[in-house]
């Protein structure tokens, strides 16, 4: 195979999510059906219109020392928490560069390692603090790490200092594809050369009054205030908006040949990446997703897939009254009959919406999915939308086939028309 | 009324705990802020600000170059409260 063309498989995952600190617990509540959504308990709450969020499981306070914690945006904080578990899964115990033995090579040369790490809206809640502090407090006392703090290539900076990286690293922003275009970016890294081994995924912490009021005033979000666990029902007809989540999703990529030569458990082949954008409306979702279809098309055409092989989709599906309808309608339009045979799970009815995150939680989902030849369930579909012309994995998770190749997708689009699609296989 | 070098050294040593987490005991006045106690350029400005709250003194940009240890700001810290 040409060095311009290679494979890229996925040998390492880590999480920390609305339903567990790390990828198995994560799995686990995903798996059982489990809402990550509560009542928002904060004193601002009270004042929102959204008083619901699903919440970290895991205060990232209880891992990161203290000292390192506070000039760390939460949202970096949860990406070095996913991308260490997700590095030591991969089976790495040092540094890229560092750990070998005199006179034999590291496991990773640091010039040939990479990182991907993606979010929506950066550091936003540090931004927010910082202005309080400056109008309580006074000019002097803003913190001199706010604007390492804030920047949005944050997260994807720290990882690269966490590992080494020294072939890249990089934050493309795209709303709520970041993720899922950061391990896009990272595949084709590989693909081309760049990078034998990139660590990407998604980061997100904005559970704050102010984007909580502002995607509330869009009328982008659920109130179902009463109900915080039924809130974020994907297909149902009574869904009425995406409910916050925060949290990360990191996988480590590496080139098959590389993972060949270290013997590097492999979870699934990163088959590739579809792109798109709407070019229709900054915020409202394409209504018969045509710009999904044509990034669905781009990825049959980009790599070898076949959808008889797809058994599994990982949906957008925020459960916004549009958008869910119209990537069911993208797949059918482009996948035809074939879309009967692929088990179509919204998870965030159990994470809520991780925004720049999802695509990275969602990733390690369908990974997972794939490799335990399990689709999680979408919960709180009691009444499902008569035009979700699909199969929905409704209630309970559902055994994949056991036997034979089988290849996911996972679907991310962003305010702003983006459209990013992923596809995986088992190995 | 104004602190004592001890006092100083003792409000220096919560300082340092809090922002780079180093044991109190260890911030003693022969110790560099940046080779010895973890605290670089950012985080030293962070401890100035957090020593001229606590020591009613204020230290300009141009001399915080001069503090290198906790003797240096101990010393100018002594000099300069009010």
């Amino acid at each position: 195979m040409s060095p311009t063309n290679r494979t890229v498989v996925v040998t390492g995952i880590g999480a920390t999510t609305p339903l567990g600190g790390d990828a198995a617990s994560t799995w686990e509540g995903l798996v059982a059906g489990k809402s990550g959504v509560r009542a928002l308990e904060q004193e601002w709450a009270a004042e929102s219109a959204v008083r619901i969020a699903a919440q970290i499981a895991v205060e990232p306070s209880e891992i990161i020392p203290r000292p390192q914690a506070r000039r760390l945006d939460r949202s970096a904080q949860f990406a070095l928490i996913a991308a260490k578990e997700a590095w030591a899964d991969a089976g790495f115990t040092e540094r890229a560069g560092e750990g070998a033995a005199e006179g034999e090579s590291p496991a990773v040369d640091p010039d040939r390692l990479g990182t991907v790490i993606a979010s929506g809206i950066g550091g936003v809640t540090t931004l927010l603090d910082q202005y309080d502090v400056m109008k309580e407090k006074g000019v002097r006392r803003v913190s001199p790490h706010t604007v390492p703090m804030l920047m949005p290539n944050s997260p994807s900076a720290n990882v690269g200092l966490l590992v080494g990286a020294r072939a890249g690293v990089h934050t493309p922003v795209s709303a709520c594809a970041s993720g899922a275009e950061a391990i896009g970016y990272a595949i084709e890294m590989i693909r081309t050369g760049r990078a034998d081994v990139v660590v990407a995924g998604g980061t997100e912490a904005a559970i704050h009054p102010l984007p909580i009021a502002a995607f509330g005033n869009m009328m982008a979000m659920s109130k179902n205030n009463e109900n915080p666990e039924g809130a974020s029902r994907p297909y149902d007809t009574g869904r009425d908006g995406f409910v916050m989540g925060e949290g990360s999703g990191v996988i480590v990529l590496e080139s098959a040949e590389h993972a060949a030569a270290r013997g590097a458990r492999v979870y699934a082949e990163a088959v590739g990446q579809g792109i798109s954008a709407d070019g229709h409306d900054i915020v409202q979702p394409e209504p018969e997703g045509r710009g999904i279809s044509a990034a669905l098309r781009n990825l049959l055409a980009a790599t070898d897939l076949d959808p008889a092989e797809i058994v599994h989709v990982n949906a957008h599906a925020t459960s916004t009254p549009a958008g869910d309808v119209a990537e069911l309608k993208a797949l059918r339009n482009v996948f035809g009959d074939d879309v009967d045979h692929m088990a179509v799970s919204a998870t965030k009815s159990m994470t809520g919406h991780l925004l720049g995150g999802a695509g990275g939680v969602e990733t390690v989902a369908t990974v997972l999915a794939l490799y335990h030849r399990v689709a999680p369930p979408t919960i709180n579909v009691e009444d499902l939308d008569p035009e979700a012309d699909a199969d929905i994995v409704r209630g309970e998770a559902r055994k994949l086939p056991v036997d034979g190749r089988i290849a996911a997708l996972n679907d991310s689009f962003g305010f702003g028309g983006h459209n990013v699609v992923l596809a995986f296989r088992s190995v | 009324m104004a602190a004592t070098q001890e006092e100083i050294v003792a409000g220096l040593a919560d300082i340092v705990n809090e922002i780079a987490g180093i044991p109190v005991e260890d911030v003693q006045l022969d110790k560099s802020f940046t080779d010895d106690l973890d605290v670089d350029s950012l985080s030293m400005v962070e401890v100035v600000v957090a020593a001229e709250e606590r020591f009613d003194v204020k230290i300009p940009d141009e001399d915080v170059k001069n503090l290198k240890t906790v003797g240096d700001a101990t010393a100018y810290i002594l000099k300069n409260q009010d």
